[in-house]
C-alpha cells in the first residue's frame, strides 16, 4: 500500500483560543475521520494546538499563478487601503 | 512553504502537564509502603504498557505510510510513558535503589508479568491493529475505573493515562472498521488478525489469588465487572466492520505468572541489549 493511493488533505491548526486556524501542512488519509487522526498525530504532538481543521486539497480553489498580474498588481499602489494611519495600542495583540 | 505554529514554550507545556493530572511525588511508593500483591499489580500493568509500547515502536520506519508511522510511534510513546510511572512505582516500593530502568532492562523473561496478547508479534498491520483494538478497549475500561483506586499514586497514573488510551481505542477501532469493511484482502487479513489475538482475551479478565487480594483492598479493578460491557463494545465495532466475532477458543493464560510465549524472549533480547552490553551508557 502506498500513501499516494489516499487523497491529500490540508491541515489547519488553531494554536490557542482567539487565534485563527493556520495552515500547517498536509496529510494523506483514506477519509475525513482518518485525516483528522493523521493531522492530530502529525501536527499536534507538541501541544501546538487546541483545534484542528482538515480540508480535502481538491476542494480548495486556488488562484491561477499565470493571472497573478491582473489579480494582485492593481493593489500595489493603493497605499491608502492600508490602516497604517492609526496608532495601535501595545495591548492589542494578533492584529 | 507553510510553517508550523510556534511550539508552546516549555513553561506552558509544563503548566498544562500540571493541570491536576500529573503524577507527582505525592504518595509515590517508597520501600515497604506497598504489599507484594500491590507491587505485582503495578508490575502487571507496567509490563503490559512496556511490552506493547516496544512492539509498536518496532513499526517505526516500516508503517504503510508516514502518517501511520507517526500514529503508531505516538501510541508506543504514550505506553512507554505509562510504563515508566508504573514500573517506577513498583521499583520505589521494592526499594534497594531500584528504578524503572532496572525493572525494564535487568529482569529476565520469567519475571515479566505482562499478558500474552501484548507480546504477540506485529505480523502485518491488520494483526497489529487487532491487538491494539482488543487491548486498548480493555485498557480504556480499566483505567477509567482505576482512577478511583485507593492507591493514590495508581489513581493519578490512571487518570492521566485514560485520556491517552481513549485515543488509542478510537484509532484502533477506526482502523478495524476500515480494514474490515475495505477490500477483500484487507477484510481477510483483519479477520485473520482477530482470530490470532482472540484466544488471548480471556487472560485479560482472569482473576488469580494475588489480583483478588488487591481487588478486595480497593486498589485494583475487578476486570470481570466490565467483561460484558467489553464484549458488547467489541461486537459493536466488529458489526460496523462487517466482521463476525471470532469463536471462543481454548483460553491461554500464564503471562501474569511469567509463563510467556517464545516471542517475549526475542523482544527482550532487542530491547535489553544496549543497557546490558553497555551498563554505563548514558542517554
Amino acid at each position: 500500500m502506498s500513501g499516494h493511493d489516499w487523497p491529500l488533505w490540508e491541515v489547519f491548526v488553531r494554536a490557542k483560543g482567539g487565534l485563527s486556524h493556520r495552515h500547517v501542512g498536509s496529510v494523506h488519509a483514506p477519509d475525513k475521520e482518518m485525516a483528522l487522526h493523521h493531522a492530530r498525530d502529525t501536527y499536534t504532538r507538541r501541544l501546538e494546538g487546541v483545534s484542528l481543521w482538515v480540508v480535502k486539497s481538491d476542494d480548495i480553489i486556488a488562484s491561477d499563478p499565470d493571472q497573478a498580474g491582473p489579480t494582485f498588481a492593481p493593489a500595489e499602489d493603493k497605499i491608502y487601503r492600508h490602516p497604517t494611519f492609526y496608532e495601535i495600542p501595545d495591548e492589542v495583540k494578533h492584529i | 512553504m507553510p510553517s508550523l505554529p510556534t511550539i508552546s514554550p516549555e513553561e506552558e507545556a509544563k503548566a498544562k502537564a500540571k493541570d491536576g493530572t500529573s503524577v507527582g511525588s505525592f504518595d509515590a511508593p517508597t520501600a515497604g509502603s506497598r504489599d507484594e500483591a500491590t507491587i505485582a499489580y503495578y508490575l502487571m500493568l507496567g509490563d503490559d504498557a512496556l511490552i506493547l509500547g516496544q512492539r509498536l515502536s518496532e513499526w517505526c520506519g516500516h508503517a504503510p505510510t508516514i502518517e501511520v508511522d507517526l500514529s503508531l510511534a505516538n501510541m508506543g510513546l504514550d505506553l512507554i510513558g505509562q510504563a515508566t510511572h508504573l514500573l517506577g512505582g513498583a521499583a520505589g516500593a521494592m526499594g534497594e535503589g531500584r528504578d524503572a530502568d532496572a525493572l525494564a532492562f535487568h529482569r529476565d523473561v520469567l519475571d515479566f508479568r505482562n499478558c500474552l496478547m501484548v507480546e504477540q508479534p506485529n505480523d502485518d498491520f491488520a494483526r497489529t491493529m487487532a491487538r491494539q483494538f482488543l487491548y486498548s478497549t480493555w485498557h480504556h475500561m480499566l483505567l477509567g475505573r482505576l482512577a478511583g483506586s485507593k492507591d493514590g499514586h495508581l489513581a493519578a497514573i490512571a487518570a492521566k493515562g485514560v485520556k491517552e488510551v481513549a485515543y488509542h481505542r478510537e484509532l484502533a477501532s477506526d482502523w478495524v472498521v476500515r480494514l474490515g469493511d475495505g477490500t477483500e484482502e484487507s477484510a481477510r487479513r483483519m479477520a485473520e488478525g482477530l482470530d490470532w489475538m482472540w484466544r488471548f482475551v480471556p487472560e485479560l479478565f482472569h482473576v488469580d489469588e494475588d489480583l483478588q487480594k488487591v481487588i478486595d483492598a480497593g486498589i485494583a479493578v475487578d476486570p470481570r465487572e466490565f467483561e460484558a460491557e467489553y464484549r458488547e463494545a467489541i461486537a459493536a465495532v466488529l458489526a460496523e466492520a462487517k466482521l463476525t466475532v471470532p469463536d471462543d477458543q481454548r483460553p491461554i493464560l500464564g503471562g501474569r505468572h511469567g509463563h510467556h510465549s517464545e516471542h517475549l524472549g526475542h523482544l527482550l533480547a532487542v530491547m535489553q541489549f544496549l543497557p546490558r552490553a553497555y551498563p554505563d551508557a548514558k542517554w
